[in-house]
């Protein structure tokens, strides 16, 4: 029992550190991608190729100034950024990042759980993120960023139902809501992606909507509401607004590894366990990769045009693809 | 394992304030908040006799009255922002008129 | 057959937070203040619902009662502004004292049934069945015992989706707008 909730802690903590490391380096590897893309330079000041930009950003913004504007509601101003971070790092609890391994005679999950519910946990833990936006709106008492947060709290809402339909096309494959059991049912079969392109596109889609990234980050339009949701936030509150956009995309980029990719699944994996872990990172990574270039191809849409796609494309589209999928496989097998 | 009773009082306790809230508050929002309350602390009691008599079946009412829920607080918000739209107050105490 | 120490205060300590969250929605005088607490409550509801072997109703209701319904009604407050409604009731003095009575009232029978039960577990039947309150479980109850009622939410849920949208449509709102303007 013991060991359990030491095993537990371990990976549960090992987890953190990849995340917030992750986080850090993603900043770096946006700026100097899109550096690369605009043909500048990117940061090469700190350390070598300017490596040690994240570190030199993080002291930065911990000795900035807290401002706390005259007539916020001061609870829940400091709550907000607080609630945005903690489901973006517990989502991936659930998350398997390789196969099962013998580590000093123990079989240990790569992965913190492995829940029999596991997909309507991350469903709920995202339904819940859109809390710390919308306080961060309200509690500011700042005009644009009270509609940063109305924006983003209806374009969460929206984009979450095509979100929860996109899911069920692997769910009616695999026969099952554990993430390590669809990751399994993909051994037999092949990735997701070649039975439910839709879905996976889809889900893509309605996920970067959920993180609330380019091109669908109307709740933080800078030429509209200066910055939404986090106008008034500076210091360390700010950069746990952005860590947990960070954080998000790196667990959206996981989550559709796993769903649709395959997951840890590659070569060599069933006799070199480790390598799960490896081709897991690749997968991610590529998502994260695409994240990005996405945010530098494409304009921002318009607020009314977004919710039009969402509503009058999207869903249908969502819901033509679970019929069909249940008609396939009830007819073919 | 806590016995049923443990999950019935706390369910008790939760109803009689969600009463409270109908009774005692003005404000149709929070009104609201009270009804979804006392529906939760019904389906805490379905569960709870779910687990007693190891049938599944409360667990699925509660699927239901979720289901339930949901419609109703659609109507309803939708309702309140009619009324506010037309009267610029949610307190239940100014609707008293047939006639909008 | 009482309940062992550790998981006894498990409890206590959780109903202890479900209480005082649903009397903090009861007092709070900002609606937002009062939305939140009962996203505690639901939130620590969950909780109860994992701890009676209920993992499925568990997630649903943390999707839908706080990810949908609460969210709802944050929106709703922040829209209309209506965060700080003020108490206007003054027709009404003689019916609150009555209430409370009520409630003490209400809150006396409910204990004195409830605790007439006697303290029981239940059968051990949730031990022997692995699949309990399993999604796997849940659904093949739900579609083929439960399949007329569930075809009928959905014919409730599409009413009040029309209903919603008829409701606070745009279109019904500028003729009633003009019409009034006509007077």
């Amino acid at each position: 029992m013991i060991g359990i909730a030491i095993e537990a802690l371990i990976k549960s903590a090992l987890i953190a550190f990849v995340l917030l490391t992750a986080f850090a380096y993603l900043t770096f590897a946006e700026r100097k991608i899109a550096a690369l893309m605009q043909v500048r330079k990117g940061p090469n000041r700190v350390g070598p190729w300017g490596l040690l930009q994240p570190a030199a950003d993080g002291i930065k913004l911990i000795f900035k100034e807290e401002v706390m504007p005259a007539g916020a509601d001061k609870v829940l101003f400091f709550l907000a950024p607080i609630l945005t971070m903690i489901p973006a790092i517990v989502i991936v609890a659930v998350i398997p990042v390789g196969p099962d391994v013998e580590l000093f005679g123990r079989t240990i999950r790569l992965g913190i759980s492995d829940l029999n519910v596991g997909l309507l946990y991350i469903l709920a833990i995202a339904s819940v993120a859109v809390y710390g936006i919308v306080l961060a709106g309200w509690s500011s008492a700042n005009k644009y960023a009270l509609l940063g947060g109305l924006r983003a709290s209806a374009q969460m809402i929206s984009y979450e139902i095509a979100l929860g339909l996109s899911i069920i096309g692997p769910i009616m494959l695999a026969g099952t809501l554990s993430l390590q059991g669809i990751v399994q049912a993909q051994q037999s079969s092949t990735w997701y992606v070649i039975w439910q392109p839709l879905g996976a596109m889809i889900f893509l889609i309605a996920g970067l909507a959920e993180l609330n990234r380019a091109p669908f980050d109307m709740p933080e339009a800078e030429q509209e509401l200066t910055a939404g949701y986090f106008t008034e936030y500076s210091g360390m509150k700010f950069s746990l607004f952005f860590m947990g956009e960070y954080i998000k995309m790196v667990a959206v980029s996981a989550i559709a590894t796993t769903l649709f990719f395959g997951g840890y699944l590659g070569p060599f994996v069933d006799k070199l366990p480790w390598l799960g872990i490896l081709y897991f990172a690749i997968k991610t990574g590529a998502f994260l990769f695409l994240m990005i270039w996405i945010r530098l191809t494409l304009p921002r849409l318009r607020y009314d045009q977004l919710m039009a796609f969402g509503w009058k494309v999207l869903l249908p589209l969502a819901l033509f693809n679970v019929v069909i999928t249940a008609v396939v496989i009830v007819f073919v097998g | 394992m806590i016995p049923t009773s443990y999950y019935l009082a706390l369910s008790v306790i939760l109803f009689a304030i969600g009463v409270a809230g109908v009774l005692l508050r003005r404000n149709a929002i929070i009104l609201f908040m009270a009804i979804e309350l006392m529906l939760n602390s019904a389906n805490l009691v379905f569960v709870a006799y779910s687990r007693q008599f190891g049938a599944l079946d409360g667990q699925i009412l509660v699927f239901f009255v979720m289901t339930v829920a949901a419609a109703e607080v659609a109507v309803g918000l939708a309702l309140i922002v009619t009324i506010f739209r037309s009267k610029a107050s949610i307190d239940v105490d100014d609707i008293s008129m047939l006639k909008g | 057959m009482l309940p062992n120490i550790p998981e006894l205060v498990i409890f206590l300590v959780l109903a202890v937070i479900a209480v005082a969250a649903a009397l903090g929605m009861l007092a709070s005088s900002n609606a937002i203040y009062s939305a939140l607490f009962l996203v505690v409550n639901f939130g620590v509801v969950a909780t109860f619902y994992l701890l009676l072997g209920a993992p499925f109703i568990a997630m649903a209701q943390v999707t839908v009662y706080a990810g949908a319904i609460m969210v709802l009604f944050l929106f709703v407050i922040m829209l209309l502004g209506a965060e700080k409604m003020k108490q206007t009731s003054h027709n009404l003095l003689w019916q609150k004292p009555l209430s409370i009575v009520l409630i003490v009232l209400l809150l006396s029978i409910s204990f004195y049934v409830v605790l007439g039960q006697g303290v029981s577990v239940g059968s051990d039947l949730m031990q022997n069945a692995s699949g309990y309150g399993s999604p796997s479980a849940i659904g093949t109850l739900l579609f083929q015992k439960y399949l007329f009622p569930f075809e009928a939410t959905s014919i409730l849920l599409l009413a009040a989706m029309v209903g919603a949208v008829v409701l606070t449509g745009v279109r019904r709102q500028r003729r009633r707008i003009r019409k009034s303007r006509r007077l």
